[in-house]
């Protein structure tokens, strides 16, 4: 088993693409062809963030993300790790 | 944000379509009785080699991560190649749709050579006989060779897309079982009553209880088949929603642009009444996506009409657009198809109104028997 993903250091997989859309983004994997719906402005400039060099908690943190809303921000980014978007 | 909130987001339209087809030519090789865009000859108008390049790299600029490429047979058009590699070169991924009949050893391995790119080869039915009532004579075997082709060029997994009619249906398994015995992935779709459609919809549709038996197949197997999210119509029949979104995405994250330029609501509709502009006006085709009157309209919240008094409309949404202008009904009225059957009490109401006829017709032209001699 893993750590939680808050204490991995993620970042976008280069082959996802990041489309701006009002409710957040649309991201697309080149490689597997997924596409995902990022469903808050918050998870995409979480997600831009995320760049390898820092713990998701402190990526977290850096964007001033409320610590309540860090399981739902958990949740998500499970999602797009599962689906290969983040490594 | 839940599924059903990001439905209702969805529905006020993209900042740029997420499923673009785009119909290369109105020129084929076949003549299927059910072809959506009455193709079968060329338009001198089509789009030359820039213009299409120019859409290309506008498409580009919007972030469109890939388009599905169509016709006709989109393979007839001498730049394909050009097309297809430029497209992809600028980031945009390409599925096309084919009859097969170019898919030769060589363009094959050409073909295995490229990423970011999907093939569907289009097959109605798992035997010649089946298939070739709607496709036309030969194009079975066609099909068939194309796919072996590209399983010995490595082409790796593929799409075997099928429409699904009265005389099909009971194909569903065996359908599944051919694309597997290839690698490939089965997509089903829905038959429209568009383009030559129109006429052979009456004859080809599934019955009520056939509609039944795709709901209940695509319960069951529908994790592992694309639909193009076709048949969100069925939803009515039962608890369990299809995969899929369940919308009608015309306009709002799909169109169509024709092999002229001209931008459709959805393949479904090549007709002035659901055409938004053309890639060759000004401002191009970001304009027609994001200010026509057209898909601002389509964007806005629609009436249930005459199917607000159904309790499963927020199943069904009503149905397919397309499939109630081609068969003459309202659009804020139940789809021809309705499951709860008041598409067919619809019919008959309309059955003395005058429905829309295509309006655009690259058919050949019939074959008329001449008669050699003195009369």
């Amino acid at each position: 088993m893993t750590d939680s993903l808050l204490e991995q250091r993620l970042m976008l997989h280069p082959q996802v693409a990041l489309r701006p859309e009002p409710f957040g983004a649309l991201a697309y994997h080149y490689g597997n062809r997924k596409l995902v719906f990022l469903k808050h402005p918050d998870v995409v400039r979480l997600v831009r963030a995320l760049d390898g060099t820092g713990t998701t908690a402190e990526k977290l943190s850096e964007c001033k993300i409320d610590a309540a809303r860090w399981p739902s921000f958990e949740h998500a980014l499970a999602n797009l790790h599962a689906s290969e978007m983040l490594k | 944000m839940s599924k059903t909130q990001l439905v209702e987001q969805l529905k006020s339209g993209l900042d740029a379509p997420i499923c673009l087809t785009w119909e290369l030519t109105y020129a084929c090789n076949l003549e299927c009785v059910h072809c959506l865009s009455s193709s079968g000859r060329r338009d001198p108008r089509e789009l030359t080699t820039d213009e299409a390049k120019a859409v290309l790299d506008e498409l580009h600029d919007l972030q469109v991560f890939y388009i599905n490429m169509g016709g006709g047979e989109p393979m007839i058009r001498r730049d394909f190649f050009e097309l297809l590699e430029y497209s992809i070169s600028r980031g945009i991924g390409v599925k096309f749709s084919t009859n097969g009949a170019f898919i030769d050893t060589a363009k094959a391995k050409r073909l295995a050579a490229m990423d970011y790119l999907d093939i569907q080869i289009s097959l109605d039915g798992t035997d010649a006989v089946t298939n070739d009532a709607v496709r036309g004579e030969g194009s079975y075997d066609t099909a068939i060779q194309a796919m072996n082709h590209l399983r010995e060029a490595g082409f790796g997994e593929f799409k075997i897309s099928v429409v699904v009619t009265r005389y099909n249906v009971d194909q569903l398994d065996e359908s599944k079982a051919l694309a597997d015995e290839y690698g490939a992935q089965l997509r089903i779709t829905r038959l429209r009553p568009s383009g030559r459609g129109a006429d052979s919809w009456h004859d080809l549709h599934p019955t009520q209880a056939q509609q039944r038996q795709i709901y209940d197949w695509l319960v069951l197997n529908g994790e592992n088949v694309l639909t193009g999210d076709s048949f969100f119509h069925l939803n009515a029949l039962g608890e369990e929603p299809l995969p899929g979104l369940n919308m009608c995405g015309a306009g709002r994250v799909v169109c169509l642009i024709d092999p002229i330029g001209d931008v459709y609501a959805c393949p479904f509709v090549i007709h002035d009444e659901f055409k938004a502009g053309s890639v060759r006006d000004d401002g191009g085709f970001s304009q027609v996506w994001k200010q026509s009157d057209l898909f601002t309209e389509l964007r806005e919240p629609q009436s249930a009409g005459a199917c607000s008094g159904c309790g499963e409309f927020d199943a069904c949404q009503g149905g397919c657009m397309a499939a109630k202008f081609f068969t003459g009904l309202p659009l804020d009225g139940p789809d021809p198809e309705c499951v709860k059957g008041h598409g067919e009490a619809a019919l008959l109401a309309a059955s003395s109104v005058q429905v829309p006829k295509p309006m655009m017709d690259h058919s050949k032209p019939s074959r008329v028997p001449v008669t050699i001699g003195r009369r």
